[in-house]
């Protein structure tokens, strides 16, 4: 299931003043997702974005410990495992940025006293992990039939030194860049649900990026109806 | 470049409802918002506060609606919570607008009152037994509620038996409850099923289809052998047939239904029924 996105239109925002077509730049690279591939979660998928690759399974609504349950709202646990070693604390903290996603887009109220664990295993990381991490989690999600009040993704944005934008960046152009932004964006109105970053930026250039991922996460979107179309046009 | 513009114009735009009859037997996907039949008319961007009044505002057109699984109301608009294919049910006595549900395929059984389930007793304590249904807490069955059952006569359950009962208490607040009588008393199927047998796990979608009226499988799989069958609405499936060869080919073929396609399946009954 691949679906080759290339448009190869780069913005300029000179600080304060913008020039050159304005107008989303959409360089994301390839994606595929594959749902259902695990046998034991009761939601699985895998996310391909270029070289990135994150597999996602999903278990719950399940039993939760009575040291963790709430009393009206489901319990989201997500865990986020590295290709090699031992999670550290960047995996702490992008399981963090995952949940407050999740937890902003799953109706945990529909089921108390339960728990909804995500688990995610990094395959290959080539840039803009967390945005992979991200759209993995949301497919596994549906696919569990975990009930949603939106879907969501995530866009990676980097500036580099003479303030050129560019979408989902490869790890090359991370480490090069003076910023990196990574968004979570919901489906129903491209509102803002997560967003981290990293470097140096102006006011300006946050608003370019984050309208620029906005439009990137049509893409997304689009792409996610194919592929959900595709799997229920089987049955 | 008009493409560009097109894709800017369309992602600021926001998401507009669609109405539910015209998304019929198509996939949709959460966050969607589907508008009843009777809402349709009036509805746009600009319209909101210019709507004629109605002296019956009452009585819409459609009566009232059902809301199944995988749709929750949201004002007065239908939100989409689950992905899957959209369907309607026209009401059979005339009253009221159907019943509107999202069918999505999962794995995970939801306790759900009225729903007959095959479950595992893990525990005795004192006069009640938990059973195992595959939910996310094991349900409660007392041992009065079996039929014939009385204090001094009571059933004859160990622990790692099935039982096939069906929920009177099933939501999200309180702990689940099933029983294995129907209200008259009777048992009506229910109770603990016998010695031998296989059971295994499939998905909820492959049980609806196969208790759906009609279902091809079933007439072919009773064809093929004799056998003594249960399904449960939370994806277990008890199947028992002369010899353990036979059970074991009648349970792959279950688990296979999912992905054949009718042919495929035709193929398998028709090689089977030779040898």
């Amino acid at each position: 299931m691949e679906r080759v996105m290339q448009t190869e239109t780069k913005i300029r925002a000179e600080s304060g003043i913008e020039s050159g077509p304005r107008g989303p730049g959409c360089s994301l690279r390839n994606f595929a997702c594959e749902q259902n591939l695990l046998s034991r979660p009761d939601g699985s998928a895998s996310f391909l974005q270029g070289d990135t690759s994150v597999l996602a399974g999903v278990y719950g609504p399940a039993e939760v410990k009575v040291s963790k349950e709430i009393f009206n709202k489901a319990t989201l646990e997500v865990t986020l495992r590295p290709k090699i070693g031992l999670p550290g604390v960047a995996e702490k903290s992008r399981e963090r940025l995952i949940r407050n996603t999740c937890e902003a887009v799953v109706l945990g109220a529909l089921h108390p006293r339960t728990s909804i664990t995500v688990v995610l295993q990094v395959v290959s990381d080539a840039g803009s992990l967390l945005a992979c991490c991200l759209n993995a989690a949301c497919m596994a999600l549906v696919d569990a039939g975990v009930p949603m009040r939106a879907l969501f993704c995530g866009v990676t944005c980097a500036l580099d030194s003479d303030g050129t934008l560019l979408l989902d960046p490869t790890a090359k152009q991370e480490k090069e860049a003076r910023a990196v932004l990574t968004f979570a964006l919901d489906s129903v109105e491209r509102k803002l649900l997560m967003s981290t970053t990293k470097g140096l930026y102006s006011d300006a250039e946050l608003q370019q990026c984050l309208a620029a991922a906005q439009a990137a996460s049509q893409h997304v979107f689009r792409f996610y109806r194919e592929s959900l179309q595709r799997r229920y046009s089987k049955s | 470049m008009a493409e560009a513009a097109a894709l800017v114009a369309e992602s600021l735009a926001g998401y507009r409802a669609r109405a539910a009859r015209a998304v019929l037997e198509q996939v949709v996907l959460p966050g969607e918002e589907l508008l009843l039949p009777g809402q349709e008319d009036g509805e746009g961007p600009g319209s909101a506060g210019e709507r004629p009044l109605r002296l019956n505002a009452g009585a819409r057109s459609g009566g009232r609606v059902v809301c199944g699984p995988g749709l929750r109301r949201c004002g007065d608009r239908l939100l989409v919570t689950k992905c899957g294919r959209l369907r309607h049910k026209e009401p059979g006595s005339g009253n009221g607008g159907g019943v509107y549900w999202v069918d999505s395929q999962q794995k995970r059984y939801v306790p759900v009152k009225g729903d007959h389930v095959i479950g595992i007793v893990t525990a005795k304590s004192g006069d009640i037994f938990k059973v195992d249904v595959g939910g996310s807490e094991p349900a409660s069955l007392s041992y009065l509620s079996f039929e014939g059952a009385t204090k001094r006569n009571r059933p004859n359950v160990q622990v790692g038996d099935l039982i096939y009962g069906q929920f009177v208490v099933a939501n999200k607040d309180m702990e689940p409850e099933m029983v294995c009588i129907d209200s008259c008393g009777r048992a009506n199927g229910m109770g603990v099923i016998g010695q031998d047998g296989l059971l295994f796990k499939v998905t909820l979608g492959l049980i609806r289809r196969l208790l759906a009226p009609d279902c091809e499988i079933l007439q072919e799989v009773g064809k093929l052998y004799p056998l003594e069958i249960v399904f449960g609405m939370n994806g277990r499936i008890w199947v028992k047939a002369k010899t353990i060869q036979q059970t074991l080919i009648l349970a792959n073929i279950l688990e296979a239904c999912e992905h054949m396609t009718a042919d495929q399946r035709k193929q398998i009954f028709s090689r089977l029924a030779e040898s």
